[in-house]
């Protein structure tokens, strides 16, 4: 049952030369109207979903940092209501770390968030400026100290594998990041999506990316140097110390039902996949017309339930149970994996099993795609 | 039933694109064979791969009526004949019914290696031949030119070459009054037994096998109880008749005269071309000369991409063959690429047309592997089995090496006719094909080459290769010389150290390493990168000759991945397996289909 909350602010200051989410940046946002949609929206996923006490709501975006802190809270105010809350429950939201926003940490913590999700994403002026970010390591920094004293829990973003990028300036910037003492780090490898400004400078030869060789390495060296320190990867991208762990992505990589409102939110409840309009306009405006954001609500037939389950499952270090997706989705481990194949990567250390536990061993997570393709059965992925 | 002297058979000899089609349909046109309205372009070539690639598969014939400038009507039938070497044996049963040709040469362009070996042929059978120097209203038309290329190096009198321009209508009467005046009527005996030559044969949906034949002696009539000599079956003629282009039924064909008729005949098989159709009673005693058994010389498999059409392929290929008695088939079955038929072809341009047929007109999606030939081995004694001589169609099936006392492989003639700026390069293909040049002569700017070749050195992408180093310009025609022995081995490519079936093929030890070490260089672009290295081997026997090594792939995973992904990425995931569906298996390794192709294609060496 959906116990978890995603809630989409679209808007951000500027848009991120790498960034592929659905983000917009708007004049004049009439924050009163955004504040009714969004409870309008809430409400009819509840009028769907009373699941019990939430145990997880994320602000995502774009920049929910720049959301009024009032906003949020009346947001929160109404989850709350709704469907009441479980006693530790994690509120987290993602946030810039700009000057102007650190200003409204104490706030929004007062509002009820408890877990920041900061985009540090270098800790290189030079290499901040190429990523297109409005803020300086120094005031970033200043941001993380303000994050660190207001929230219980706070997590740093950064991005490595970008152009020309050795292994040592990285270890050297990793273990900086590290040394802020958080307890949850989400390290990506810079991606070249389709559809943003990177993809066409790469196109028209402005530059050219890592090569994936020399990332494969920093890969590599990511998951020593985070283990080393006591935060091992938990995803193919997060590391966490034990425990602290992000309980609402878990919901995510476990295939469990959450609910997702805003502009471009996907949800998954029982049973169904939901999709809200992308565009703010048309998202407010379909509010307006139907009492919800909705574009999209299809049901999912087991089959296609199960890959997901798998695509996402196996994306986590403790893997995924076969037995009890199996038993979930009334089908047998047989028609879900590709046993030979699976057997095969095993052989050859991409895989591990215990019992009925599956899951990807550290010199698989590189190439966690390229071995989907080979363990989830085409049967699964055809019907 | 005309009288001989007023009957012409003849064919036109032309390049393609000489104009040989237009010239037709005009000749046609001026005899009123057929009105402006029904005339669609090019009436002779009927089937569409004809008409988008300008080459005649099937013969067909045109009687037409031309009253000339003496006040006569002649009866005067064009025999459109297949314009490929591939098909050589059809062009020369179809000669074999003319008294003479037109030989119809671009006055832009000139003569061409084709046109050559056509001319040859017709000299071959006795033709007169009427020079036609066609396109002269083209802007680069160098009518002198030409008529000195048609003297100097065909060695026939041009001086009275028609100038034509069949676009525009130029020079047809001229044409026609040509053929009339130069080319000899036929010659036969309406009382003698009959003696028809079976010149083609088709399938109609609706008539059933149709046989274009032509008459030497007596009558053809409906009604008739004829047999084929060589064939041996007997059958009732049921309808005779002629193309006009238009079917028209006829009360017979008589000596001299060529047209069509129909038996109740259901497979082209029976209707063997260069067969003698004679009567059951008081027949001919001696079949006509020249009757040959077609032989196919290129083999290749072709599997269904999706292994479910495998029934619908083996349909398929069995509704072709109805109407190409040419091509043949038996059932093969690959590791790699699971159930499909080995296939005989005529030659490389039979192999491209039965393949193109069944893709456009059948739908099929198909794998063809490389073309092989086929060779003959002798082998020697063992303690159970005596010593024979075998034929290998397919290099799966070779035997035993220990066993092989020798093996032989076709040899052609192959006759290239270039501009001699790209001589140099043509003349390292040849080289590194193991040609031996047999001569070389020089025309104004052009030179023609004379090389023997094996024909599994020219079965692949010899004339690719040949058309682009010469930019398209030089023209390659061939005969075949027979087999010779050569010291010819079977490499095998090893991926993973798995044996690729359907890739494995006979060369000549010599080029071995050579061309092992482009197959090995080509596979490793060609298989894309898999989570482990993957070896790549050329073979023979058990010795390594070129080995390559695929680096396993590193990197390939989704960095961002939380709720509003997972529709992206499922369809990342069903991508990705239909992709993999396009590819074969071979042990753990994923092949793509056009690499088995692609591996064998020599490339700018």
């Amino acid at each position: 049952m959906a116990r978890a909350l995603y809630i989409h602010w679209p808007f951000c200051l500027k848009k991120c030369p790498y960034c592929d989410f659905n983000s917009h940046v708007r004049d004049g946002i009439d924050h009163g109207l955004w504040e009714r949609s969004l409870l309008a929206d809430m409400q009819h996923e509840h009028a769907l979903a009373d699941s019990g006490p939430l145990t997880s709501i994320f602000f995502g975006g774009g920049t929910p940092s720049l959301m009024p802190p009032a906003l949020v809270g009346s947001l929160l105010k109404e989850a709350e209501r709704l469907w009441g809350f479980d006693a530790a429950i994690e509120i987290t939201l993602e946030a810039n770390p700009s000057s102007v926003e650190a200003g409204k940490f104490a706030a929004l913590s007062a509002a009820g968030v408890n877990r920041v999700s900061l985009g540090l994403q270098s800790l290189d002026d030079e290499a901040l400026g190429f990523l297109g970010r409005l803020h300086s390591v120094d005031e970033s920094l200043a941001a993380l100290d303000v994050a660190q004293s207001c929230f219980q829990r706070v997590s740093c973003d950064l991005i490595y594998a970008r152009p020309g990028q050795s292994a040592d300036q990285w270890e050297a910037e990793l273990e900086r990041a590290i040394g802020f003492g958080t307890s949850h780090l989400s390290l990506y490898q810079l991606t070249i999506e389709p559809g943003t400004r990177f993809a066409t400078d790469v196109r028209r030869g402005v530059f050219e990316p890592l090569a994936d060789d020399p990332a494969a390495d920093l890969f590599a060296l990511t998951q020593d140097i985070t283990a080393a320190a006591g935060l091992p990867a938990c995803e193919v991208s997060n590391h966490a110390a034990p425990g602290e762990e992000s309980r609402h992505n878990l919901t995510y990589w476990r295939y469990e039902d959450y609910i997702g409102i805003g502009p471009g939110a996907h949800g998954r409840r029982g049973g169904f996949a939901t999709q809200r309009h992308k565009k703010p306009e048309n998202w407010l405006h379909a509010i307006a017309e139907q009492g919800n954001g909705l574009s999209e609500e299809r049901p999912l037939n087991a089959s296609e339930a199960a890959s997901e389950a798998l695509m996402m499952g196996l994306r986590l270090r403790e893997g995924v149970d076969l037995d009890a997706l199996s038993r979930r989705f009334g089908l047998s481990v047989d028609t879900m994996i590709d046993r030979e194949r699976t057997e095969f990567y095993r052989s050859l250390g991409f895989l591990w099993s215990a019992d009925e536990r599956l899951g990807v061993a550290r010199q698989g997570m590189g190439v966690l795609d390229a071995l989907l393709g080979e363990v989830v059965s085409g049967e699964l992925v055809a019907s | 039933m005309t009288d001989l002297s007023k009957i012409r058979n003849f064919s036109i000899i032309a390049h393609i694109d000489h104009g040989k089609s237009t010239l037709a349909d005009r000749l046609i046109q001026h005899c009123g064979g057929l009105t402006e309205r029904e005339m669609s372009e090019q009436v002779l070539d009927n089937m569409d791969i004809e008409k988008e690639r300008g080459i005649t598969i099937k013969a067909q014939t045109v009687r037409l009526a031309y009253t000339a400038r003496d006040g006569e009507t002649y009866e005067l039938n064009l025999m459109d004949t297949p314009g490929h070497v591939d098909f050589a044996y059809e062009v020369s049963r179809s000669l074999a019914a003319c008294e003479g040709a037109l030989l119809v040469v671009d006055a832009a362009q000139g003569v061409e290696a084709q046109t050559l070996a056509n001319v040859y042929q017709s000299i071959e059978h006795d033709h007169e031949i009427v020079p036609v120097i066609n396109k002269i209203d083209l802007p680069a038309a160098e009518p002198e030119q030409v008529r000195m290329e048609i003297e100097e190096i065909i060695g026939l009198d041009a001086s009275e070459a028609v100038l034509t321009s069949a676009k525009s209508g130029i020079g047809i009467e001229e044409v026609l009054e040509a053929v009339v005046a130069k080319i000899p009527p036929p010659k036969g005996d309406r009382d003698a037994p009959l003696k028809a030559m079976l010149v083609d044969s088709w399938y109609d949906p609706y008539l059933g096998v149709v046989i274009l034949v032509r008459v030497i002696d007596g009558v053809l009539r409906k009604g008739l109880s004829v047999k084929f000599m060589q064939g041996g079956t007997q059958h009732l003629v049921d309808r005779v008749g002629c193309f006009t282009p238009k079917r028209t039924d006829l009360a017979d064909i008589g000596p001299g005269e060529i047209g069509f008729i129909t038996a109740q005949i259901k497979e082209v098989e029976q209707a063997r071309v260069g067969d003698t159709i004679t009567t059951v009673k008081n027949g001919a005693t001696q079949a006509l000369a020249g009757y040959k058994e077609v032989q196919p010389v290129v083999f290749c498999g072709l599997f269904p991409t999706d292994a479910a059409d495998f029934e619908k392929l083996r349909e398929s290929i069995g509704k072709l063959r109805l109407n190409d008695a040419s091509f043949s088939f038996e059932m093969e079955s690959s590791a790699a690429l699971g159930f499909g038929f080995r296939c005989g072809f005529l030659g490389l341009l039979h192999l491209e047309i039965i393949q193109e047929r069944l893709s456009r007109e059948y739908d099929l999606d198909l794998i063809t592997t490389a073309p092989s030939v086929v060779y003959r081995i002798s082998l020697g004694h063992t303690k159970n089995e005596d010593a024979k001589v075998i034929e290998l169609h397919n290099p799966a099936d070779y035997p035993d090496p220990s066993r092989i006392v020798e093996i032989e492989e076709p040899w052609i003639k192959a006759t290239i006719y270039t501009p001699d700026e790209y001589l140099g390069s043509i003349l390292k293909l040849c080289q590194d094909r193991r040609g031996i040049q047999t001569d070389l002569t020089y025309v104004g700017g052009r030179a023609q080459v004379t090389y023997e070749l094996p024909l599994n050195e020219v079965v692949f992408d010899f004339y690719d290769r040949l058309k682009s180093i010469s930019r398209g310009y030089a023209s390659f025609d061939y005969e075949q010389i027979g087999l010779r022995p050569g010291d010819l081995v079977k490499m095998n490519i090893m991926v993973n150290n798995e044996p690729v079936d359907a890739l494995s093929l006979i060369v000549h030890r010599n080029v071995a390493e050579d061309r092992g070490r482009g197959m090995c260089e080509r596979l490793k672009d060609l298989i894309p990168r898999h989570l482990f290295k993957i070896p790549i081997q050329a073979a023979i026997g058990g010795k390594i000759i070129a080995r390559e090594t695929i680096a396993a792939l590193r990197k390939d995973v989704t960095a961002k991945c939380y709720g509003g992904d997972i529709t992206r990425k499922k369809k990342l995931l069903e991508k990705q397996k239909k992709g993999k569906a396009r590819m074969r298996e071979y042990g753990n390794v994923s092949i793509p289909q056009e690499a088995f192709i692609a591996a064998l294609r020599m490339g700018e060496e």
